[in-house]
């Protein structure tokens, strides 16, 4: 068991859209300085889950906790405040934009200002700075070009840098890999290697479940809603549960 | 051989980037040119135009801070239908403090744009959270409602308003501090909507999810473009109040709320210059058709439809990119 | 007078239901706000005035005539104008309002103003109903509203396009995957508000003398029940058309005829207080719009 403190606590959390059940009674735990990943079939409630943490969606029963705090039913600017922040699924830019100026949005942030103490600072310097450390390459000016011409690629670290410019404590990644090539992925993994390092816990929605498995020290396996499995990524892939949800029953 | 249009920046505009534009004479006229013109402009016109003119030129004005005030508007995803609403609040503030407690129009007028923008804000919070067409409808009906209201209550004068109020000290100073006003808020808002913080209204008005996910309360954003937007339009209501020296129900009128959209559009949508230009162009052939009655407001609407669908980007737009850019035919590789 | 009061009452109440409805049906269905939804209205009814006094053509078939025009142009107006700029809220809400604007206005430049722009009644007779005298007119309205309210909910929910019509007004990209075809779903929808609008003026305009302006109060009804009720949802249109229509006529009898319109304002912005997408507002808050 990892050791350290609990982080995030999430209780009995239930949502439903009208008949659909999205997320029923989820329990589970978070430590400092882990990565969770949590896995399971398309429609498992893994994204409405993440939103359900976020503020995006408000649960229907159930309680999220942070830190101690209750932050079950706060608008999603309020929990960024805390120390939490989270990628999308589908990546939107704003694609008029340079790349370095669609990180102003998140530099612009309360959480940043009161982080660096009231002042704001040179928000294009921190931008092309950020940009850098997710692998835009300076010499290149890659930072400098507008996103609708980057690749995905680059799109997905965009949207990373713009969530680690948050300084978040809790760093929630929905499916960061997809659409990535391997050698993009490869690329990518360092990063989150060094953001753990430097002691963000990370939650990893994912498909990609190698490249997931190298990096995640547990895993919580999703479907229809439901937790069904929980622990180290392999032990997690010998249940017959676990085979059966991904594989479909004969 | 197959061509394609080609455009390419213009040789001044790339001489003039950065610190090169003090290299000559040439590339700082280029640049200050368009700046300069509307200021030597407003300074300038006064002075040559003939009483009926610069009537026109106030009504010019006025309503390019009502265009101006719906641009920013709907650059922060908040699409109004009732410019009228603050025109009105405005006007009925300073009327009111004008006639029933003596202020002169010089401390009415400033303090009627805050209170009016405070009334329009409080009115229009709810509505923010919701979808942006209940923004429209909403500021659609209210204007239109008071208007009955008013009339049918009788209450700050009724159909007759409010009138003997107090004007200027002279049409000098009428005409000069409503120009002074709109350069203060063309410029102005030309230099908030391009900063950071303008950028962050802006993207609200793109993917307000997102500004939402970086930790920034968009409600809390848009309510204080709200605040300052009504505020430029209670301004121009409370000014009018004390042109016309007469506050009455048809500050609420709908035609206080289709002009100003007209001139941003036609003007160019997402830039306060193309608001003014808008204004610049409308009012005066408003005025020249004042004839065709009516028909005026059909062809509005009709310019309305044909800008939006066809010619998004507006007339400033088309000019300031013929401005910092040529065309030319290129053979396809 | 109380009897009286609670008859013109319900009276109103559906009358109003009645001019609410095809606007707030289009935006159920597709999203679409039509602002021209006035402008539909008076033009269905100029349009049977026309056919009827400078054509000569019956009565009964000058109104279906223009309920198929309304229709039609309704369509058109989609196809041509809306379907450019979907999606952007901005532009659908200028080009609707400026076309209603237009329509509106073009008819008062015509000279479409005065006491001899009418349409007859249907049936020219009256009722002693609670102590009141109401003419047919205004009953027919009632009848031909209750049967118009139930042929659209047989259509919604059990013919194949009402389906459609709902699944559409559900999930869109949903709705989408099993290959209905959205742009043809809002266009339809839009031609079945204009349609709507064009049987409301048909049996409401007769009460009076066709006005402009009453276009324009059209649109400010539906806009104030569609707020009131929930943008969306035809349950909340008719019980906001009650509301409001009940508290505007006990208005008028017992305190004064000039409070009815501030009773609608309050009415609007307590609604926009308590429960700001409306009674029965299916509309979630921005951020539960994934």
């Amino acid at each position: 068991m990892m050791n350290g403190t609990v982080l995030l606590e999430v209780y009995k959390l239930s949502k439903s859209f009208g008949g659909v059940h999205a997320v029923t009674l989820l329990n589970f735990e978070l430590h400092k300085g882990e990565l969770l990943g949590i896995i399971g079939p398309n429609g498992s409630g893994k994204t409405t889950t993440v939103n359900l943490i976020t503020g995006f969606v408000k649960a229907t029963s159930g309680r999220v906790v942070y830190k101690g705090q209750e932050i079950t039913s706060w608008a999603p600017y309020r929990i960024v405040r805390l120390g939490i922040a989270r990628t999308f699924q589908m990546v939107k830019p704003f694609y008029q934009l340079p790349a370095f100026k669609n990180m102003i949005i998140p530099l612009y942030s309360p959480r940043v200002k009161q982080l660096a103490g009231g002042k704001y600072g040179d928000r294009n310097a921190v931008a092309l700075d950020l940009l850098e450390e997710v692998g835009f390459e300076r010499d290149a000016q890659v930072a400098y070009k507008v996103a609708s011409v980057l690749p995905q690629g680059y799109l997905k670290r965009l949207e990373l840098a713009k969530a680690i410019a948050l300084q978040p404590d809790l760093l929630i990644l929905d499916e960061l890999f997809s659409g990535l090539s391997l050698a993009e992925v490869a690329s990518i993994v360092p990063i989150i290697e060094k953001l753990l390092q430097e002691g963000k816990t990370i939650i990893m929605i994912e498909h990609r479940l190698k490249e997931l498995f190298r990096i995640a020290s547990r895993v919580i396996v999703l479907n229809y809603g439901m937790k069904i499995a929980e622990g180290p990524p392999d032990k997690v892939m010998e249940s017959d549960e676990v085979k059966k949800a991904y594989l479909g029953s004969e | 051989m197959q061509k394609r249009k080609e455009r390419v920046d213009r040789g001044i505009k790339a001489r003039s980037e950065d610190v090169f534009a003090i290299s000559s004479w040439r590339e700082m006229l280029y640049l200050s040119g368009p700046r300069l013109l509307p200021v030597a402009g407003f300074i300038v016109l006064p002075l040559i135009l003939g009483i009926y003119w610069q009537k026109v030129l106030l009504s010019v004005a006025v309503f390019a801070l009502l265009a101006i005030s719906w641009d920013m508007l709907a650059q922060s995803s908040m699409v109004s239908l009732g410019q009228a609403l603050f025109f009105g609040m405005g006007a009925y503030c300073s009327g009111i403090m004008n006639h029933y407690w003596g202020v002169p129009p010089l401390i009415s007028i400033p303090i009627a744009a805050v209170a009016g923008a405070v009334i329009c804000t409080i009115l229009l919070l709810p509505v923010l959270r919701l979808r942006g067409v209940y923004f429209s409808m909403v500021t659609l009906i209210i204007p239109l409602m008071l208007e009955r209201i008013i009339e049918a209550t009788k209450i700050f004068g009724g159909t007759e308003g409010l009138s003997g109020l107090d004007p200027f000290p002279s049409r000098w100073v009428e005409l000069y501090v409503v120009l002074a006003a709109l350069l203060a808020a063309l410029f102005g808002f030309r230099r908030l909507m391009t900063s950071d913080y303008g950028l962050v209204l802006r993207a609200i008005n793109d993917n307000d999810r997102s500004v939402m996910n970086a930790g920034i309360n968009i409600y809390w954003f848009k309510a204080q473009a709200l605040f300052i937007s009504s505020a430029i339009g209670a301004f121009a209501g409370a000014f009018m109040t004390h042109v016309y020296m007469f506050v009455g129900m048809p500050v609420f009128a709908l035609d206080y709320s289709i002009l100003p959209i007209a001139a941003a559009i036609v003007g160019g949508p997402g830039s306060m210059a193309g608001a003014t230009l808008g204004a610049f162009i409308l009012v005066p052939l408003s005025e020249v058709l004042r004839g065709a009655g009516g028909l005026r407001i059909v062809f509005y609407g009709m310019l309305l439809v044909v800008f939006i669908v066809a010619l998004p980007e507006g007339i400033f737009h088309f000019v300031q990119r013929k401005y910092h850019q040529f065309e030319r035919w290129v053979a396809v590789e | 007078m109380l009897l009286g009061t609670i008859v013109y009452a319900v009276i109103n109440s559906v009358i109003l239901a009645l001019t609410a409805i095809g606007f707030n049906l289009t935006f159920g269905i597709s999203g679409v706000a039509n602002f021209a939804y006035g402008a539909f209205y008076i033009l269905a009814a100029f349009a049977t005035w026309i056919l009827m006094n400078s054509l000569g053509l019956p009565y009964l078939l000058s109104a279906v005539l223009s309920i198929l025009f309304s229709a039609f142009l309704g369509a058109v107006m989609y196809r041509v104008v809306l379907l450019r700029v979907r999606g952007q809220v901005l532009s659908e809400v200028i080009a609707t309002f400026g076309i209603g604007l237009a329509i509106l206005e073009l008819f008062r430049y015509l000279g479409f103003v005065g006491i001899e722009y009418s349409l007859p009644v249907f049936i020219d007779e009256s009722f002693l109903i609670g102590g009141v005298y109401v003419d047919m007119q205004r009953i027919l309205i009632v009848l031909c509203s209750v049967a118009l309210i139930i042929l659209l909910w047989v259509f919604i929910h059990h013919t194949s396009m009402g389906l459609a019509f709902r699944g559409i007004a559900q999930d869109e990209r949903t709705a989408l995957t099993f290959g209905m075809d959205a742009d043809w779903i809002a266009t339809l929808s839009v031609s079945l508000g204009a349609g709507l609008a064009a049987i409301a003026a048909t049996i409401i305009v007769p009460l009076g003398t066709i006005s402009v302006g009453q276009g324009y109060d059209v649109l400010l009804n539906a806009l104030a029940v569609s707020i009131i009720g929930g943008l969306g949802s035809t349950g909340g249109v008719i019980v906001a058309s009650f509301l409001v229509g009940f508290a505007q006529r006990f208005t008028d009898s017992y305190i004064g005829s000039h409070w009815t319109l501030i009773v609608s304002l309050v009415a609007i912005l307590l609604v926009l207080v308590i429960k700001p997408s409306g009674l029965y507002g299916k509309q979630k808050e921005l951020e539960e719009r994934i």
